[in-house]
């Protein structure tokens, strides 16, 4: 008897505390589904983008694939007047200001990230940041314009004879360091593109290093580590991907960029020796410098295939940088 | 809570005249402006555990973070008066901050492993104080695991990562580390607080057999805790040392009534 009495008590005070509407409905199902089919369009449009541009690049690039095959890419031969086309001096180019603007601009974006994270007193940390940040949204040209007028011919009249003087006079490495002193050369794009990469790798590398724990590196200073053998055996391996990553973006930077390469790389298509100090051409900037000139046919392909072969290159960089990570997670153990 | 401290009491016991390792006098502290640590007096003895008890925000992590500089790495944070280690004041700015810390090591709340081998995480810190073969460095790294009571689950895969153990091994593993570099002062900050039951009663267990070779100073939330491993006690309220005594004294008999009320659960 005094069950149901109850339970309609329960009700009623329910129903006078919570005031549900009378007819209740669960939330539609409508805009979860559009929301989640939207989203997947958009990663298959990535996809299908990708897809459409190697496939269009390797039709464009047909013709010359077929006519030079793969010496196409150590041919040196760049002669649109002779219809004779070989990619080697634009690879060459595009390797070297890379390579060398990594070379500089690695161990200078660790420093300024370790010193940004680590060393700095805590008022100059935000302006100095903003100031590199500031120097990554100065665009390429202006880099490039700067570079071709300030500083190839300080470069060529200091800093290069300098280096032939010293660097120079080494066995073997003397080699890079030789020959006429002009300024601009793959030397001089290699340390433009260092410039415009450092602010990428150095934020990025401040930002993996800002999020190490501080009880991690404290338990390294706990047991005795100077500063320089925290950042080193503990904070660099404990940010590794995002280290690398960094650097990848850096490197994918500098292969890819045109305008200021242009500027200062000397735009030759001969190179008849290993200085750096030579003028060159690189991948973007041939395409650059020749495109709006080229004729239909073999010309336009073959600088279709530099397009390509740029794209394949900056593939295998990102593949081999997959394979460094998973190399160096084996090492520190947690694979084995 | 009085079965606790009783079979502390019949375990443990100190004797009369224990030798001082770590006299701490006229210590203040400061954050900036905030003075965290008010006119510390204290002795830590040697071959004891002296446990710091208090509310959170009393300055307990504080006091013991201060003892071995770690507070230095940040520069807004500022330590007045005598931490005397064997005469010399730890205070000194000509100290050598890295000999210091492989004198007084440290363990974290949470395990901080390093990101490499379970090898490499002991052998670490020895590298960088003394020099020697691969052999001898085997054998410290063995004898720090045998030590922290790892060695036996960790034997067969000394290549592994340091991170790929559990909660509790990584906190043994930290332990490990800190007593590979042979250090005369081992602070614990918590060392239990990350951890489940049983793998806080293998560290306790490991306290009681550390401290034969090391002076262990520990901060812990948990009073039962700091009845079952210390010999001294000291409980913090406000940034001040309100009772410093025998554990066993401090928890049976306190003097200070807010001594009282906080181990008796009447606090606040």
């Amino acid at each position: 008897m005094t069950l149901p009495e109850s339970g309609a008590a329960v009700a009623v005070a329910a129903g006078a505390g919570l005031k549900v509407s009378p007819v209740r409905r669960a939330p539609s199902q409508l805009g979860d589904v559009i929301f989640a089919n939207l989203t997947r369009g958009f990663a298959i449009l990535a996809l299908a983008s990708l897809a459409g541009i190697i496939v269009s690049l390797i039709y464009g690039a047909w013709p010359s694939i077929q006519k030079f095959g793969l010496p196409f890419l150590w041919s040196a031969d760049w002669n649109p007047p002779m219809a004779k086309f070989g990619a080697l001096i634009p690879i060459y180019g595009t390797l070297v200001t890379s390579i060398i603007a990594l070379v500089i601009a690695v161990p200078v974006s660790f420093g300024i990230a370790i010193f940004l994270t680590e060393l700095s007193p805590p008022w100059l940390r935000r302006p100095l940041g903003t100031a590199i940040e500031l120097l990554a949204a100065i665009p390429s040209i202006v880099y490039g314009m700067w570079g071709l007028l300030v500083f190839a011919p300080i470069f060529g009249k200091t800093i290069q004879p300098a280096l032939a003087a010293s660097l120079g006079q080494l066995p073997v490495i003397g080699q890079l360091f030789a020959g006429p002193t002009i300024g601009v050369g793959l030397l001089s794009a290699g340390i433009i593109l260092a410039i415009m990469i450092i602010p990428f790798i150095a934020s990025v590398m401040r930002d993996v290093f800002e999020i190490t724990p501080q009880m991690l590196k404290e338990s390294a200073y706990g047991v005795g580590a100077t500063t320089w053998e925290v950042v080193w055996n503990v904070v660099l391996p404990y940010t590794k991907a995002g280290v690398i990553g960094g650097i990848i973006l850096g490197l994918g930077r500098a292969l890819g960029e045109t305008m200021a390469v242009t500027f200062v790389i000397g735009n030759t298509n001969f190179l008849s020796n290993a200085s750096l100090f030579s003028p060159g051409n690189s991948i973007t900037s041939a395409l650059a410098n020749e495109f709006a000139e080229a004729e239909q046919g073999l010309h336009t392909a073959a600088l279709i295939e530099l397009g390509l072969i740029l794209f394949v290159i900056t593939f295998v960089v990102l593949a081999i940088s997959k394979v460094l990570l998973l190399r160096l997670e084996r090492q520190e153990g947690r694979k084995t | 809570m009085a079965n606790v401290t009783l079979q502390a009491a019949s375990t443990v016991k100190p004797p009369l005249a224990p030798q001082a390792q770590l006299v701490i006098r006229n210590f203040n502290f400061y954050y900036g402006g905030f003075h965290a640590l008010k006119n510390i007096n204290m002795d830590i003895y040697k071959g004891r555990v002296t446990a710091f008890i208090g509310p959170s925000g009393c300055g307990k992590s504080t006091l013991l973070r201060t003892l071995n500089r770690m507070y230095s790495l940040y520069p807004e944070q500022r330590a007045e008066g005598e931490l005397l280690l064997d005469g010399k004041n730890l205070l000194d700015s000509d100290l050598d901050l890295n000999d210091l810390r492989a004198r007084i090591g440290m363990v974290f709340q949470k395990p901080t492993p390093f990101p490499m081998s379970i090898y490499d995480n002991i052998a670490f810190g020895v590298r960088l104080h003394e020099k020697m073969s691969r052999g001898q460095m085997d054998e410290r790294v063995e004898w720090a695991l045998q030590r922290a009571a790892l060695w036996n689950e960790v034997k067969d895969k000394l290549n592994q990562s340091g991170m790929s153990l559990s909660g509790g091994q990584q906190q043994r593993l930290c332990i490990a580390r800190g007593i590979a570099v042979k250090p005369e002062i081992l602070l614990l900050d918590e060392p239990t607080s990350a951890l489940d039951p049983i793998s806080t009663l293998r560290i306790e267990e490991l306290i009681h057999d550390l401290k034969k070779d090391f002076t262990i100073v520990i901060v812990t939330h948990n009073m039962q805790q700091a009845a079952r491993v210390s010999d001294y006690t000291a409980y913090m309220y406000l940034g001040e040392v309100v009772e410093f005594d025998l554990t066993d004294t401090l928890f049976i008999k306190p003097k200070k009534k807010e001594t009282e009320d906080y181990i008796t659960g009447r606090f606040g």
